[in-house]
């Protein structure tokens, strides 16, 4: 059985079947990454485009190595320093993709829906690798699957999310995913950067730090763009770190057996502490492998996994 | 001598206080008899049993994009465009390359108007040399040029100085001052409606309080220095309720709405699948916001319906939502969705619809409104109140067809329209092109 659709844009429009697909591959996909010869047939002949019109090296790489595992061709685009600096649109880059003979396109964009207006005018498939403040379903997927393997389970967890959910797509996604399992969602961060109509969805909002660490079982730590404060969005990073940075003594609040995520890279001290980042309860590089293989899984079941397709 | 008869439709202007079925005849350009089984053997008939006759659409917000931008629309197309949706005169706002901003171009509007438009144009003057909000242009030169009024629209007037001496110095000419209200420290680069849609979508918000903030300025203005600040484009509630209690204390503010602010919300835009065509500034706001619209217009708290319309070529719509251009056309669908989703629903009564789109635009501008009297010139507008109709591109006259209400359908329509006793359009098809 593979994904019955062209496109992963989201968490928001799998249903709780095909993200339980994604992550049993993942599984068997995990176990190729421990292997002496890190390379499977799989997807032999096909390409693949990353096309990030954003700065990553984590994810982009990430995609890459997925990609070569499974023995698919991958072009990778830095479209920043070419096509967008000549002024080449959107849509005249999908056209030259599709003529290429692309079969699925890696998109990484600055402006939210972008991957949708891809995918509605390709015929390839179109994975999102991160939209503006929208989605980053690979990322969601990859924190779903380090969650299973530490819990056991995705349901009746309480998960708080903590930090900037106003522009973290990361955080919509796992908000997505979770919802879906029935666990317990918190979020939290200083007002400034909350969006509205978080509630709406179901998620418990609060601007208390330690309401949301209470019992918690999973504490998603999201990245503080630097950025950020220097738009006012919040004073300091000094004032940050000292209500919202996540510290041993704040993990005192949660359950004993806490997990710590954070998609990374980390700004040491200020929205985590060393000490938790390097403890046994986070699992930030084992996220990483994750990663790959979530990648990989969801490269197979769109590709070759013998999915109809649409 | 030309003559026209409008034969058996219900004429309703309820500014004249006429709601009769009876016959119009018109003479040249102006309404020579109305009366009962009228005949003239000379006069083109035009059947209107079944039909509202009412006075003159008037829309007094429209890009015209001439000069500069004529690929998107030229003064011909937009009046063509407006004829065929039962408009006999648009207003058209000066952003345009170069920006209207001295008494030549107003006059290159004009003259150019005279040569090749289907309806009517009232050219707005830009409040501010080349729309930068620093210095004041030349209003007098202008409004003597025949300038209607003056207006940045496309940026706010950010300068609270600047606005208070627009106010004070229009006011000697008779002109209002059209604001584009936007505090843009609050609605930054947004691309929908801060609220929960926007966090669905991942879309960046653009804050409602960048109007109401700015809105409660010019009205505090407008107190002070006696002019008239005509507010375009109202999307909020709290806009609403700041212009209702501005009036009440006798404030000379008027305000416009436009149909798609009535008629969509934020919800549409979330589920349109990044359709660009939903993008426009201000933009499509919450359902909470448009039930505060709709009860303005039905208690005159807004004056008019206008339509902000705003034609931009497709290449600058197949883009990526956040970096499309903002904007929609309405000339040819307003009536249509006023009619179906406020009219047809019992929201707002047939009458106020009239005064919002015919008397009230020309009162706004302190011009003589439009009427179904003998001796009025004939500017009339003819409805269709059970057309069903789907709105499609491949239909529409106007350059641009970037409308959020493709493949609606719609209940209602512009069945003719009479500019100065020519009739321009029936039947939803321009006469005489």
């Amino acid at each position: 059985m593979g994904l019955r659709r062209k496109d992963l844009l989201g968490l928001q429009d799998l249903t709780r079947e095909e993200i339980d697909l994604i992550l049993d591959t993942a599984e068997s996909m995990r176990e190729i990454i421990d292997r002496p010869v890190k390379k499977v047939p799989t997807l032999r002949g096909k390409v693949i485009v990353n096309l990030f019109y954003e700065p990553s090296t984590r994810t982009r790489n990430s995609f890459e190595l997925a990609a070569k595992y499974l023995s698919a061709d991958v072009q990778s685009v830095a479209v920043a320093q070419s096509s967008v600096q000549k002024g080449e649109t959107l849509l005249d880059t999908a056209r030259n993709l599709e003529v290429m003979g692309a079969d699925l396109v890696i998109m990484r964009h600055s402006e939210g829906g972008a991957p949708h207006f891809l995918a509605r005018r390709l015929r390839a498939g179109v994975v999102n690798a991160g939209d503006g403040i929208h989605e980053h379903p690979t990322q969601g997927l990859l924190d779903l699957f380090t969650i299973r393997r530490r819990k056991g389970r995705l349901s009746g967890l309480k998960v708080a999310i903590v930090g900037d959910i106003l522009h973290s797509r990361v955080a919509r996604s796992n908000i997505w995913g979770l919802l879906k399992y029935g666990s317990e969602v918190w979020v939290a961060g200083p007002a400034t950067l909350l969006p509205p109509g978080l509630e709406a969805l179901g998620v418990h909002v609060t601007h208390d730090l330690d309401e949301a660490l209470d019992g918690a079982d999973v504490v998603n730590v999201l990245r503080i763009q630097l950025e950020r404060q220097q738009k006012g969005l919040f004073p300091s990073v000094h004032e940050y770190a000292r209500f919202w940075g996540i510290t041993p003594q704040r993990l005192a609040a949660c359950k004993e057996d806490v997990l710590v995520l954070h998609p990374g890279p980390m700004n040491r001290g200020v929205e985590i502490t060393s000490e938790v980042a390097d403890s046994h309860r986070a699992a930030i590089l084992e996220q990483v492998t994750g990663g790959v293989a979530v990648r990989m899984a969801v490269l197979y079941l769109l590709l070759g996994g013998g999915g109809t397709g649409e | 001598m030309s003559k026209l008869l409008l034969k058996g439709g219900r004429l309703l202007d309820p500014r004249a206080g006429v709601d009769r079925v009876a016959d119009v005849l018109i003479t040249d350009t102006v309404i020579a008899a109305i009366g009962e089984d009228l005949t003239d053997p000379a006069a083109r008939v035009v059947d209107c049993r079944g039909l509202v006759v009412t006075p003159g659409f008037i829309d007094l917000h429209v890009h015209l994009r001439e000069p500069g931008e004529e690929w998107k629309e030229d003064i011909a197309s937009g009046t063509r465009a407006a004829a065929r949706g039962g408009f006999v005169a648009v207003c058209a706002v000066p952003n345009t390359r170069p920006v209207i901003d001295n008494a030549a171009l107003v006059r290159f509007v004009v003259e150019k108007a005279a040569r090749e438009a289907a309806v009517k144009v009232w050219p707005y003057g830009a409040v501010t040399k080349g729309q930068k909000g620093e210095e004041l242009a030349e209003l007098g030169e202008m409004a003597a040029a025949g300038a209607v009024g003056f207006t940045d629209d496309g940026h706010p007037i950010e300068r609270a100085e600047v606005m208070r001496l627009a106010l004070l110095y229009a006011r000697q000419f008779g002109r209002p001052v059209l604001d584009h209200a936007e505090d843009r420290s609050l609605s930054q680069d947004g691309a929908m409606h801060y609220g929960r849609f926007s966090t669905l979508a991942g879309l960046r918000g653009y804050d409602p309080l960048a109007e109401e903030v700015h809105v409660a300025r010019d009205v505090l203005l407008a107190e002070a220095t006696g002019g008239h600040v005509h507010i375009m484009h109202v999307s909020t509630a709290r806009s609403v309720e700041i212009i209702r209690q501005a009036k009440a204390r006798g404030v000379r503010v008027t305000a416009e709405v436009t149909p798609h602010h009535l008629a969509l919300t934020d919800e549409d835009v979330a589920g349109s699948g990044y359709d660009t065509n939903f993008k426009m500034n201000p933009p499509l706001r919450s359902a909470e916001d448009r039930e505060a619209l709709i009860a303005g217009l039905a208690d005159g708290t807004i004056d008019c319906v206008a339509t902000d319309h705003a034609p931009h070529h497709r290449d600058d719509k197949e883009v990526e939502f956040g970096l499309a251009k903002n904007g929609v056309v309405g000339l040819e669908t307003a009536v249509g969705v006023v009619l179906d989703a406020l009219v047809r629903t019992g929201r707002l009564s047939l009458e106020r619809m009239i005064l919002a789109m015919s008397t009230r635009p020309a009162e706004v501008l302190g011009l003589r409104p439009p009427s179904l009297r003998v001796g009025a010139e004939a500017d009339v507008t003819v409805l269709d109140l059970e057309k069903r109709w789907i709105v499609r591109a491949e239909d529409m006259v106007s350059r641009s067809r970037n409308s959020p209400f493709l493949g609606r359908e719609l209940v209602g329509a512009p069945a003719a329209t009479v500019v100065s006793g020519r009739l321009v359009m029936e039947g939803g098809r321009l006469v005489g092109w």
